[in-house]
């Protein structure tokens, strides 16, 4: 198992030099966005509109957190299950997302768009949301505050720690461990 | 007859909803050592550790075990010598998962219409099953579930002819399809008999079972045991990861049922199964 430190943004340099079943920890800054969020952002790039982040090299973590107690920059804040984003995910990656984080399998869209736009696929622990909001040092909400916990937020992390799931060249660590015992 | 007033079932049930959501029970904890002594996988051994760090930082600083902090599902076991006073019973369940969300810091997962879904704002409704049993005392148990393992449950209507091996094949293959997405290592909470909605409560009644404690039944006890070989033989592993331990329990719960059926309700719960009970 590889250990590895990188930056965001996550440009192709960074996307090729990682491999399924690295353990990676992320430094940089992030967005979070899930479900709702997930709609209004497909729903804007069919339009033509302008997102209200920066889509290219962007890292985004499926995360909807906890509210954070007084003097804390945010609640638990662990990722939420990825396979519901599937539909609004290759619409992002062509327009220059590089990074995802969340948990579980990707539809076989999402695995063929993660290749073609050369971008990684990466699980952070479910269920360690106490664990992981120890690693962002800020946030704050960007856009679609009516969303609530759903709201887009922009986060920066230190030494985020997240697993390699599918990358550049077409490996998916969840396959590859279904296939020995299933 | 004993009178209860409702505003004690508020109390108790916004207390549970925020010690919960900071602190597993002890069976849990139980299961979580057991699972890192003996995973054979440096990744999942290392998932382990994780978790385990995880549910330190979650008690000692007050900040929730998982962000999914669940919707209330509340059992209310209410002896038949009890008279509620002060108001409506549900209500005052409502009100104190209310409390519980809004005071504690907890996340507020829920929509109000399935369709329109607008966020209710304070994590109510609550789910409630209510049984009347004998005696004077009302038994609360809440078990806030979480979702990215509730897609993952299903029921599956089988027939007789299916039989034992039916039902451990569709558990199996239930667990084999949640993989990664329900948060491995899972309880597994399975219902047997009845009708199509009574396996499905069943099966969210066992979730609440003491885990490593097993059905009084031997045919059902001798089919916990084997489904959780099978299942932690898939190799799925912590977090889907690989390794040795993907399921920490199977709990059977059975019923009666008809002549020409055999259901059985699957509900799959990530290992931050929250349960708790209090009796009043």
């Amino acid at each position: 198992m590889r250990e590895i430190k990188v930056n965001t943004p996550f440009t192709e340099e960074v996307t090729a030099g990682l491999e399924a079943g690295d353990m990676v920890y992320i430094t940089g800054t992030i967005y979070s966005a899930r479900d709702a969020a997930h709609k209004r952002l497909y729903e804007a790039a069919l339009k033509g509109e302008e997102l209200p982040l920066p889509i290219k090299d962007c890292v985004v973590y499926y995360l909807g957190p906890t509210p954070a107690r007084e003097g804390r920059v945010i609640g638990s804040a662990g990722p939420t299950t990825s396979s519901r984003m599937d539909k609004y995910t290759p619409t992002l990656l062509d327009l220059g997302l590089k990074g995802m984080i969340g948990k579980g399998r990707r539809s076989d869209a999402v695995k063929e768009s993660i290749v073609k736009n050369k971008a990684v696929y990466l699980a952070a622990v479910g269920g360690a949301g106490a664990l992981l909001s120890d690693r962002i040092k800020s946030s704050k909400v960007i856009a679609y505050d009516d969303l609530g916990t759903e709201a887009i937020r922009e986060m920066y992390v230190e030494d985020f720690p997240c697993i390699v799931i599918c990358d550049t060249a077409g490996r998916d660590l969840y396959s590859e461990v279904a296939g020995k015992g299933c | 007859m004993r009178e209860i007033n409702v505003e004690k079932l508020t109390e108790e049930i916004s207390r549970m909803c925020i010690a919960i959501n900071h602190e597993l029970s002890p069976d849990m904890k139980a299961a979580y050592d057991r699972a890192e002594k003996n995973e054979t996988n440096p990744l999942g051994k290392r998932i382990l550790g994780q978790l385990r760090e995880n549910m330190q930082i979650a008690s000692s600083r007050m900040i929730p075990i998982c962000q999914d902090t669940g919707m209330a599902v509340v059992f209310l076991e209410v002896g038949q010598e009890v008279h509620f006073t002060g108001g409506s019973v549900e209500d005052a369940v409502n009100e104190g998962v209310r409390r519980g969300y809004v005071d504690g810091y907890l996340r507020k997962s829920v929509v109000s219409d399935p369709l329109l879904r607008v966020n209710s704002g304070d994590n109510t409704p609550a789910v409630v099953h209510y049984s009347i049993v004998p005696g004077d005392k009302v038994k609360i148990t809440l078990a806030p579930k979480g979702f990215g393992s509730e897609n993952m449950s299903r029921v599956c209507m089988l027939k007789p002819a299916d039989g034992e091996q039916g039902v451990i094949d569709a558990v199996v293959a239930a667990v084999r399809d949640a993989g990664p997405n329900a948060c491995p290592p899972m309880v597994v909470g399975v219902g047997v008999g009845g009708t199509f909605e009574k396996c499905a409560i069943l099966a969210k009644k066992a979730l609440t079972r003491t885990v490593g404690e097993h059905s009084p039944l031997p045919h059902i006890r001798k089919m916990e045991e084997e489904i959780l070989e099978k299942a932690n033989s898939l190799g799925l592993g912590p977090g889907g990861l690989g390794g040795d331990n993907t399921v920490f329990a199977v709990n059977i719960e059975t019923y009666a049922t008809h002549i020409a059926g055999l259901p059985v309700g699957i509900n799959i719960c990530c290992h931050v199964n929250r349960h708790i009970s209090t009796e009043i």
